[in-house]
């Protein structure tokens, strides 16, 4: 039987302002109350702000987060001094960038860019070396002003700014069809742009070649599909194809957001199965998830920080005796009769999946859970999200007489981690961790993690259910003691 | 507070008055009750959902009170909040809630 092993884990940040303003909550407050804008406006980060922001420099693996426990809160005023846009783990991109990627992934001419705008982001999107996007980076072009300015009066769509100012138009594709709605469109082709920075990232410095995928898990948020068939997918294959995933299918998986750890799971199946070689699992970002806290920060005087579209990529393959390995005998699944209450919630996810491997809550050394990042929560009435789970998980410990009442905080300093993830629903599910995993596996600094996702059916309107599903992921047994460094 | 949370409160509160109402809050950290206890009595601080600008002046309770715990079966309690009472830093979140009744 095949060992299935994580071979590659890829992330990109999109750092995008002028996007902000059509999250799903601003576009409502902004309707509400136009004033908004202005205060939106003026409270949004710059690209350097952002870049030097250490959550983000922990999500491209240029911080870890160890070290950003370390530091001083509130982290947005602690710029990072030794920021860089490249990580060992992937790569954050200006809105520029971004408009470009969206226009190379847009094969219906969906997208307008000024001209100018356009030979600027082709430009950024040369730059990003190396890529898996050069063949369609001729894609990237513009129109004149004067005809922009046309089609923006004469067609249903919504205009792309860059610094305040309106540098591009993204069209409606149908005007009877919500579905296809220029807003609806734009949130699909930032997922699809985003995946395919991840995906790409991960195919220049992970192990295999685009035709070396097999298959694609797509585990986004978004809902791709017209009026008859909503949310019909899927933007797996849609990614591969701009990277060049020739030999590659797909399929998404939709759990909200436990869907990546659903799709991980899958995919190292698969592997193990012999069905596939290589499984690549991604996730674009969620356009609908910006600004989504802007008015707790406007409240707060704080930045607006949910102005970076996240996404992954995570190559699954046979095991190779340095990267590590799925224990897929121990999945966490959270069943239908399962209760949602949180020790029930822990114990199907957990618990179970520890005993029936034999392992005690002390064998895991790492805990992944939603990373949500706590700056971007707390100011919106929501909490530690991650703080509160590692302390539940603690209390668990107790409660299992695995640790003393007094130990709580020791467990959660660690075997947890601060949350440092976008909160952008599936990215922080976990999975943000897998990065900085991988490679403390491989050295032998960690033996085993368990990554840990929560999802909320409920939200749907289709059941009251909870969900959640979890693994564990340790050092490869037949790498010995021996470290094996990451290149980055 | 949750939109559709304060929605339902609020609603509540218009249908049946407030005068056999309280809250009962489960938030697992001082700071996140704070806000919603301010939200149920004094209005949504956020002034993000209906019940901004609405000080329904509702008496807020926590579920980590003792004088709640000792009201409820034992075993579903500690079934349902077991895991919170030991994590949660209940001394603070209790005198945090017990700060909005008696202002």
């Amino acid at each position: 039987m095949i060992t299935p092993a994580l071979l590659h884990a890829s992330y990109a940040l999109a750092h995008v302002p002028d996007v902000v303003r059509y999250g799903s909550k601003p576009t409502r407050e902004l309707a509400r109350d136009a004033a908004l804008c202005e205060q939106l406006s003026a409270a949004l980060r710059t690209w350097e702000a952002a870049l030097a922001y250490p959550p983000n420099q922990v999500f491209i693996g240029n911080l870890s987060p160890e070290r950003l426990a370390a530091r001083a809160r509130p982290w947005s005023a602690e710029p990072l001094a030794e920021a860089r846009p490249v990580g060992p783990f992937g790569r954050m991109v200006d809105q520029i960038t971004f408009y470009g990627l969206l226009k190379l992934a847009d094969d219906f001419d969906l997208v307008v860019l000024d001209e100018d705008i356009a030979a600027s982001a082709r430009a950024a999107v040369q730059a990003l070396q190396p890529n898996r996007l050069m063949q369609r980076v001729d894609r990237i072009v513009g129109v004149p002003a004067e005809q922009l300015e046309r089609l923006a009066s004469s067609e249903h769509g919504l205009p792309l700014f860059h610094a305040g100012r309106r540098v591009g138009f993204m069209r409606s594709a149908h005007d009877q069809d919500a579905s296809l709605g220029a807003d609806i469109l734009l949130e699909n082709l930032a997922g699809k742009a985003t995946a395919a920075l991840a995906l790409s990232e991960a195919l220049v410095h992970g192990p295999i070649a685009p035709e070396q995928v097999d298959y694609l898990l797509n585990t986004g948020e978004e809902a791709v599909g017209d009026r008859y068939q909503r949310g019909g997918g899927s933007l797996s294959k849609a990614a591969g194809e701009v990277v060049g995933c020739i030999n590659a299918t797909g399929s998404d998986i939709k759990a909200f957001c436990s869907a990546p750890v659903h799709g991980l799971i899958i995919a190292a199946s698969l592997v193990q199965a012999g069905l596939f070689r290589h499984v690549v699992v991604i996730g674009g970002g969620s356009l609908a998830k910006l600004g989504m806290k802007f008015l707790g920060h406007l409240k707060s005087g704080v930045p607006i920080m949910e102005d970076v579209l996240a996404s992954m990529a995570f190559v699954v393959g046979p095991a190779n005796g340095q990267d590590p390995v799925f224990r897929l005998d121990s999945v966490g699944r959270h069943t239908i009769q399962a209760s949602s209450a949180p020790p029930m919630l822990y114990q199907a996810l957990v618990l179970d999946p520890l005993t029936r491997v034999g392992l005690k809550m002390t064998d895991i050394d790492r805990y992944a859970v939603e990373l949500h990042n706590p700056e971007i929560t707390l100011p919106a009435g929501s909490g530690d999200v991650p703080l509160t789970n590692y302390r539940t998980l603690a209390a668990l410990a107790v409660k299992r007489h695995e640790i003393e009442r007094s130990a709580i905080d020791d467990f959660v300093s660690q075997r947890g981690m601060p949350g440092f993830a976008p909160t952008q629903g599936h990215i922080p599910a976990g999975v943000p961790y897998l990065g900085h995993a991988r490679r403390a596996l491989r050295a032998a600094e960690l033996q085993r993690i368990m990554v840990v996702a929560k999802g909320s059916l409920f939200l749907g309107r289709m059941t009251q259910l909870s969900d959640g599903m979890s693994f564990i992921l340790e050092r490869d047994p037949s790498a010995g003691d021996h470290p094996v460094q990451t290149p980055t | 507070m949750d939109l559709d949370d304060q929605a339902s409160v609020n609603r509540l509160a218009e249908t049946n008055g407030t005068d056999n109402m309280i809250v009962l809050l489960g938030q697992p950290d001082p700071d996140s009750t704070v806000l919603f206890a301010e939200t149920v009595t004094r209005g949504d601080p956020t002034w993000a959902g209906p019940l901004a600008g609405v000080p329904l002046g509702l008496p807020v309770y926590h579920i980590l009170e003792p004088d709640i715990k000792q009201q409820m079966d034992a075993t579903l309690y500690d079934e349902h909040v077991g895991l919170m009472e030991l994590s949660a830093n209940v001394d603070e979140i209790v005198e945090e809630v017990r700060a909005y009744r008696s202002t």
